[in-house]
C-alpha cells in the first residue's frame, strides 16, 4: 500500500496570450518559486521535479532538459509526463507516486505551456496521419462534431452552452492568475462571438495561455509538520480510451474514460453522491458544451439534466457545488499546465488561501483532467487524510 | 529492503535501419503480446500502462495516442514518459511502490528513420544560446569527447577499440542491426563527422521498440517461477547549458549510480555487478559513462577495455549485446538496455550470455551529452 500524501503548496504564473516578458524556462521557474515560497521551502528540499508539458506546440524536442532547470530540478530526480490535455494531471498524478513511493519525500510538478512560441493548432492538427487529420484536426473540428452530437442527443441549447462562459469569465475576474477575465460579459456578447466551426462560438472555446503551475507533494510526517491544512490526496485516477473519432459515438455524452475513471475514485474515497458531498470542483472545460457534458459524467446529475445544472445556479460561485471558482480552462489555457491548475486550484480551496475565489469550508474537493477525449483524469484531495 | 518490484516479461524487436514494412502499432503490438506472453498474463490482468515516446521524434502530437489499441490501455490508465524508456520503468515502478498498480506494462517505441535524427536533437537545445549555434546530439558529443580526451589522455584509437568490442559482441546478438566486425584502421579511416567522433564512433540510427512487464512481489511471485528483482534505482537531471557543465565529469551519472548502488546495497560495482549495459551513442561514451558509475578510476575507462575487463569473459562485460552500436532506436535505448540486463540475469541471453549473471546494471540517458541520467540495477 502506498503511504499517504498531501500537497502542501501551490504556485502559478500570471496567464495571458503571450508572456513576452519571460521565456519558457523563466515561466516554469516563476511557477515553482511561487509554489516553494507558498510551502515555505528551499529548492534544495525538494527531492525529485516532475514536468508536464506538450513539447510539438512549442517545436522543442525534449522541452525538460531546458526548462528543467527552471523548475530546480538540477541535480535531481526528474522526468516529463505528456499525455495531450491530460499532461498537467497526469504529472500531478506522477508526483503523488512518487511521494507515495516512500522513495522521495517532497516532490515538485510543474506543468507548462509557452503557446505563443509555436503553433498550437498547427501542432494540434498533426494527428492521425491516415484518417483524422484530414476531416477534423485539432480541437475544433474535432470539437464541432461531438458538439452537435451531444446538442441533439441531450437537447442543450447555445443559450445554455453560453451561460458556463459567462461563469467561467466572471469566475476568472477573482482569480489574479486568469487569462481571460470578463466581468460584463453577457449571453449575447458569447452567442455574437465569431463561428470557429459550427456550433463552436469563439467565446465558448478555451484560449490558447502561455502560463505555467507548479504543485508540492509531501509525504505525511513533512506535511503534518510544514502545512497548517494539508491536501491530502485521497484518489488518482487515469482512463484511457480509443483515439478515432467514429471508435466511439456521441463522446461528450458517453466520455467513458471520465466516467470510469469518477467511478472508481469515487469508490476509493467512498462518495456517494458527489453533487452533495464535493465542496467544490475544478474540472478541465476545454469549451462550454463539455463541461455541461461533464456534469453528467461526474455525476452531479442525471443524464440530460447538465444543462439544468446551470439554468439552476447549481455551480455558481453561491450555488450548491461551485464548479471552476479560479475560472477553468476556459478562462486559463496553457496546456502542459491546465491539469496542474486544476488540482492546484483543488488545493488551494482546501488550503483555504483560495482569495477571493475561495469557496467558504471546503473540505472534499474534485480536479479532473481531459485529453484529446482519450485520457481522463481524476484527483480527489480532502482535507482529512483518510 | 526486500525489492518490491520484479520484472516479469520483456521483449524487443529487432532493430533496424527502417521498419518501414509495418507501421508502429503494428511493431508495438508484437513485443507487447511477447512480453505478455512471456509473463504469462493477458491484457485484463493489465492495472496499468506507461509508454515512452517523444512527439518531435513521432511527427505528431501526443503520439502516444495511436498506441491505445495495442497497448491494451482502453479503459485502462496509460500514461507517457516523454524521454527514455528506462524513465518509463521508473515511472512504472513508482505506481507499483504507491500502491497504484500491481501489474505494470512499459512500452517504449522510436522510429529514428521518420526523421531527421540530428536535426531534431538541435531542437533540444535552448532556443536562445545554444540551439542557433546549431548544436546537436553529434557536434556537442563532439565538444564533450574532447574535453574528457584531452583531460585524461583519451586517443582516438582507445575509443576506435569500444566501436571493435561492440561490433564484435553484436555478432552474438539475434536483435541487433546489421553491423559487421571491424578494425582499429577501419573505424580511424571512416569519415570524420564532427572531430573526434567518426562515422563509425557513432551509433547508428534505427527502428525498434521494447515492453517490459513490471509486477509488484505479491504478483511477481504468484505470476513467475524466476522475477527478475529491481534491486536499485537511482535518476538525475544536471544542467543544460554545456558551459556549466564539467563534460568531461558528469555529476548526474554519478549521483544516479550512487543512488541506485545504495538502494541495491552495492559498494563495489566492479566486483559485484556481472554485467552492465550502458546507453552511449558515441563509443568515447562507454568509457566515460563506466568511469563514472565506478567501474574503475576516472580516466581508466580505455584501460579496463584494453585490458579486456569489460569485454566478454571479463570481470565486468559491458554491453554484451553491442550496446547502441547494435541498434540505437533514440529514446527506446535505456529501456532496450534493461531487456537485455534482464536476460542475462535469467541466463536466457544465449551466445552473448555472462556466464553465472546474477546481478546487472542497465543504464539509460536522455538529453545530449548525458543531461538526464538513469541507472536501474537488477537481479535474481
Amino acid at each position: 500500500m502506498g503511504k499517504r500524501v498531501a500537497i502542501i503548496g501551490t504556485g502559478q504564473t500570471n496567464h495571458c496570450s503571450s508572456r513576452e516578458d519571460v521565456n519558457e524556462m523563466e515561466l516554469v521557474y516563476e511557477a515553482a518559486s511561487a509554489a516553494l515560497k507558498d510551502a515555505e521551502m528551499t529548492i534544495a528540499e525538494i527531492d525529485a521535479v516532475v514536468l508536464a508539458n506538450m513539447e510539438l506546440f512549442e517545436g522543442r524536442a525534449l522541452p525538460d532538459m531546458w526548462c528543467g532547470e527552471g523548475g530546480g530540478a538540477f541535480m535531481k530526480h526528474s522526468f516529463k509526463i505528456s499525455t495531450g490535455g491530460t499532461s498537467g494531471t497526469s504529472g500531478a498524478i506522477s508526483g503523488y507516486y512518487h511521494a507515495a513511493s516512500g522513495l522521495f519525500d517532497r516532490v515538485m510538478v510543474v506543468g507548462f505551456e509557452k503557446h505563443s512560441d509555436g503553433n498550437t493548432s498547427a501542432g494540434m492538427a498533426l494527428t492521425d496521419p491516415f484518417w483524422d487529420r484530414h476531416i477534423a484536426a485539432a480541437a475544433i473540428g474535432n470539437f464541432a462534431l461531438s458538439v452537435s452530437e451531444y446538442m441533439v442527443d441531450r437537447g442543450v441549447t447555445e443559450e445554455q452552452s453560453a451561460k458556463v462562459a459567462v461563469k467561467a469569465r466572471r469566475n476568472a475576474c477573482n482569480n489574479p492568475h486568469a487569462h481571460l477575465q470578463m466581468p460584463d460579459l453577457t449571453i449575447k456578447d458569447v452567442l455574437e462571438s465569431p463561428m470557429l466551426a459550427y456550433p463552436v462560438h469563439r467565446l465558448e472555446m478555451c484560449p490558447q495561455s502561455d502560463g505555467a503551475c507548479a504543485i508540492i507533494f509531501a509525504s505525511e510526517e513533512i506535511a503534518k509538520k510544514r502545512c497548517p491544512r494539508p491536501a491530502w490526496v485521497r484518489a488518482a485516477v487515469t482512463r484511457h480510451d480509443h483515439i478515432y473519432l467514429g471508435e466511439v459515438k456521441n463522446r461528450l455524452s458517453t466520455m467513458r474514460s471520465l466516467r470510469e475513471a469518477a467511478r472508481v475514485a469515487y469508490e476509493t474515497v467512498g462518495i456517494k453522491e458527489p453533487l452533495k458531498e464535493f465542496d467544490v470542483a475544478e474540472i478541465y472545460d476545454p469549451l462550454t458544451y463539455a463541461e455541461i457534458a461533464w456534469y453528467e459524467a461526474l455525476g452531479f446529475c442525471e443524464n440530460g439534466e447538465g444543462a439544468g445544472m446551470i439554468d439552476d445556479g447549481i455551480t455558481l460561485m453561491d450555488g450548491e457545488l461551485p464548479v471552476n471558482p479560479s475560472g477553468g480552462v476556459i478562462s486559463t489555457n496553457p496546456v502542459g499546465a491546465s491539469g496542474t491548475i486544476r488540482v492546484a486550484e483543488a488545493a488551494l480551496q482546501i488550503h483555504g488561501r483560495g482569495g477571493k475565489r475561495q469557496i467558504p469550508d471546503v473540505n472534499l474537493a474534485l480536479a479532473t483532467g481531459y485529453g484529446v477525449y482519450c485520457w481522463s483524469d481524476v484527483v480527489i484531495l480532502s482535507s482529512r487524510p483518510d | 529492503m526486500n525489492p518490491q518490484v520484479a520484472i516479469i516479461g520483456t521483449s524487443q524487436t529487432k532493430f533496424e535501419a527502417d521498419k518501414g514494412y509495418e507501421d508502429i502499432p503494428e511493431t508495438v503490438f508484437k513485443v507487447v503480446q511477447q512480453a505478455m506472453a512471456e509473463a504469462g498474463i493477458d491484457r485484463d490482468d493489465l492495472d496499468s500502462i506507461v509508454t515512452s515516446s517523444v512527439d518531435l521524434w513521432d511527427g505528431r502530437t501526443a503520439s502516444n495516442q495511436m498506441l491505445a489499441d495495442v497497448v491494451g490501455s482502453i479503459m485502462k490508465p496509460e500514461s507517457r514518459v516523454a524521454g527514455d524508456g528506462l524513465g518509463a520503468a521508473f515511472q512504472g515502478m513508482l505506481a507499483i511502490l504507491a500502491g497504484a498498480s500491481e501489474i505494470t506494462l512499459i512500452v517504449s517505441q522510436c522510429r529514428g528513420s521518420m526523421g531527421a535524427h540530428y536535426e531534431i536533437s538541435n531542437w533540444v537545445f535552448d532556443p536562445i544560446y545554444q540551439q542557433p549555434l546549431g548544436l546537436d546530439y553529434l557536434s556537442a558529443g563532439a565538444l564533450q569527447a574532447n574535453h574528457y580526451m584531452k583531460q585524461f589522455g583519451i586517443s582516438q584509437e582507445d575509443c576506435a577499440r569500444v566501436v571493435i568490442k561492440n561490433r564484435r559482441d553484436a555478432q552474438n546478438n539475434p536483435y541487433a542491426q546489421v553491423v559487421k566486425e571491424t578494425t582499429v584502421e577501419e573505424v580511424m579511416g571512416s569519415p570524420m563527422w564532427a572531430y573526434p567522433i567518426k562515422e563509425m564512433d557513432a551509433a547508428p540510427v534505427s527502428d525498434g521498440a521494447c515492453a517490459v512487464v513490471l509486477a509488484s512481489r505479491d504478483k511477481a511471485k504468484a505470476l513467475s517461477k524466476e522475477p527478475v528483482w529491481i534491486l536499485g534505482a537511482g535518476s538525475c537531471l544536471d544542467s543544460h547549458y554545456l558551459g556549466d557543465r564539467n563534460l568531461a565529469g558528469g555529476d548526474a551519472l554519478i549521483k544516479a549510480s550512487n543512488a541506485a548502488y545504495g538502494m541495491a546495497g552495492i559498494s563495489d560495482p566492479l566486483k559485484e555487478l556481472d554485467v552492465a549495459e550502458v546507453s552511449s551513442a558515441f563509443s568515447y561514451q562507454e568509457l566515460l559513462w563506466t568511469e563514472l558509475m565506478g567501474f574503475c578510476d576516472r580516466g581508466e575507462g580505455a584501460r579496463i577495455l584494453k585490458k579486456g575487463q569489460t569485454s566478454l569473459g571479463g570481470a565486468l562485460p559491458v554491453n554484451p549485446s553491442g550496446g547502441m552500436i547494435a541498434g540505437n532506436p533514440v529514446t527506446v535505448a535505456g529501456l532496450t538496455r534493461l531487456v537485455e540486463t534482464v536476460s542475462q540475469v535469467r541466463g536466457e541471453a544465449g551466445v552473448r550470455q555472462v556466464r553465472g549473471a546474477r546481478t546487472a546494471l542497465a543504464h539509460g540517458t536522455t538529453g545530449c551529452c548525458g543531461q538526464g541520467q538513469y541507472v536501474m540495477i537488477v537481479g535474481n
